[in-house]
């Protein structure tokens, strides 16, 4: 009888894992359709490959090797067998590798409209291979910083990658997004920054449902278990906790905006979202509801801040803002979770955030930069104006906007 | 004969189109345009960065009529697009007149085929 609840126990947690490693993959749909709509209708087709060819390489290089650098298992998964502790472990790969997916996904949308699609693809390579593999096993994976220390001793805490998935993915889209300028005509002559209009809202709107929907298999799943009275309380707890962060997101970007602007601004109210959401990944298992949509609404008030503040004075060009929502917000996450959770440290918190930046950037940096000097990362000026989706695919995503 | 060239705002498309019906004008084009006239353009919001949209949608019809229709036409067409005395970007009338018409189906040409 023991056992047979014990096998119940795996069965039922494996199950979760998997549904929840589900959810996380629909989240590639949200950030398709997000990037789709907040660039011009002539790079539509080029975003999308470049979203369903980066999912498919960070699947399969996290697969040959990048779950081996992470947790080890062996070159193509060689080491996994069958049998876990609690729950199958092809089902923890299958969990994994989907968050490697997303992070490599926040990549995308920060270099759109102007990146080569395959300095694109070849960067998703290296960093689903190693870079973002080696910055997990220092923390997730709970090996030393190239031998020098040890996260875990300053406490370092990230429930479900505020940092880990999300600062990673905003850190590479900086390096990225520095070595490859602006969109052209984004900034006049003496610098004034040029909206560029995202050509279908709708889109965008559907895609931040979506992302929001797949965070509770991003969060949720993060308890790893849900086949005890425990785990189940603790999962109901980070659900409601991760949809009150993205509420709370909403409201304070969508006010704020409209204190700002005048207007209700539905890109940062959009943006908003996906703040609440960034900024409660790190620890949705420990506030009071109320608490969590505040870390939202801080969140959700950051990153139109960092939006405008990236755009206007720093001149950074990106087209969906991703580096706020991802970047900015995710170090507030990190750096919220000594509020609720007495365990974890703000040193602990900013050694983390720090380590995971410099190692991501640099590294990034240096790739993106190997990748300019061999095959170019920018598409020609010619191209860019008549648009990737012609220059990279060689057709148009609405090709009846046009008479022909 | 007389061709009748008129800007006017898309919204008064289907009101003008109606109009022009009621006194039996038989054919209008309309091709979805962008311009600006003495309107200029008009300020929108993204991302909280104000621009100009220096080219408004404008509706552009092209009506073929007699010349007896013309002064009926006319008075029609601001009837229908100047609404509560009017306002900047309601549109422009050009007319032209006409050498030769011809349907395609029949060959009638001129005052038959207008």
């Amino acid at each position: 009888m023991e056992n047979q609840i014990l096998e119940l126990q795996y069965a039922m947690d494996t199950f979760y894992f998997l549904v929840m490693g589900a959810l996380v993959m629909w989240m590639a749909a949200g950030f398709s359709m997000l990037e789709a709509g907040l660039v011009r209708s002539k790079n539509t087709a080029e975003i999308l490959t470049k979203n369903i060819g980066l999912f498919a390489i960070a699947c399969t290089m996290y697969m040959i090797y990048g779950y081996d650098v992470m947790y080890g298992g062996g070159i193509f998964l060689s080491g996994i067998s069958g049998q876990g502790e609690t729950y199958s472990n092809a089902s923890d790969f299958y969990f994994q590798v989907v968050f490697v997916a997303t992070s490599m996904s926040i990549v995308s949308g920060a270099v759109a409209e102007r990146m080569k699609l395959f300095a694109f693809f070849a960067f998703a390579v290296i960093f689903t291979t190693v870079i973002y593999p080696l910055e997990g096993s220092w923390t997730w994976g709970g090996a030393s910083v190239f031998g020098l220390y040890s996260l875990s001793d300053f406490g370092f805490y990230d429930f479900a990658g505020s940092g880990i998935v999300h600062m990673a993915g905003a850190s590479a889209a900086l390096a990225g997004v520095l070595l490859l300028g602006a969109r052209k005509g984004k900034y006049d002559k003496d610098g004034k920054s040029m909206p560029i209009l995202g050509a279908n809202l709708p889109l965008a709107t559907l895609g931040t449902f979506i992302l929001w929907m797949g965070w509770f298999g991003f969060n949720g799943g993060s308890v790893l278990a849900m086949a005890s009275k425990e785990s189940a309380d603790a999962v109901a707890m980070v659900f409601v906790n991760t949809n009150a962060a993205a509420a709370g997101g909403v409201i304070a970007a969508l006010l704020f905006a409209k204190l700002w602007f005048g207007k209700a601004d539905l890109t940062m109210t959009l943006n908003g979202a996906l703040a609440g959401l960034v900024a409660i990944t790190a620890g949705p298992d420990t506030p009071s509801v109320l608490v969590a949509t505040l870390i939202g609404a801080v969140g959700g008030i950051l990153v139109v801040l960092s939006i405008v503040w990236l755009d206007r004075k720093l001149r950074i060009d990106d087209p969906v803002g991703a580096i706020s929502v991802h970047g900015v917000v995710g170090l507030w996450g990190l750096l919220a979770v000594p509020l609720t959770n007495s365990d974890v440290t703000f040193t602990g918190q900013l050694v983390g955030a720090g380590t995971i930046f410099i190692w991501v950037f640099v590294a990034s940096g240096v790739v993106w930069f190997a990748l300019k000097t061999v095959m170019g990362i920018r598409v020609t000026k010619e191209d860019e104006d008549e648009g990737a989706d012609i220059s990279e695919c060689g057709l148009e995503a609405y090709p009846e906007f046009v008479t022909k | 004969m007389k061709m009748v060239t008129a800007i006017i705002q898309p919204k008064r498309l289907s009101d003008v189109r109606e109009a022009l019906s009621e006194i039996e004008v038989t054919g209008i084009t309309a091709t979805e345009v962008k311009g600006f006239g003495r309107q200029k353009g008009h300020t929108e919001l993204y991302r909280g960065a104000e621009f100009v949209v220096e080219f408004l949608p404008k509706v552009k019809l092209e009506i073929a009529i007699t010349d007896e229709q013309l002064e009926q036409v006319i008075e029609t067409i601001i009837k229908a697009c100047k609404i509560n005395g009017g306002k900047i970007g309601d549109g422009k009338i050009f007319v032209s007149s006409l050498e030769q018409v011809i349907r395609i189906r029949t060959g009638e040409t001129d005052l038959e085929a207008v």
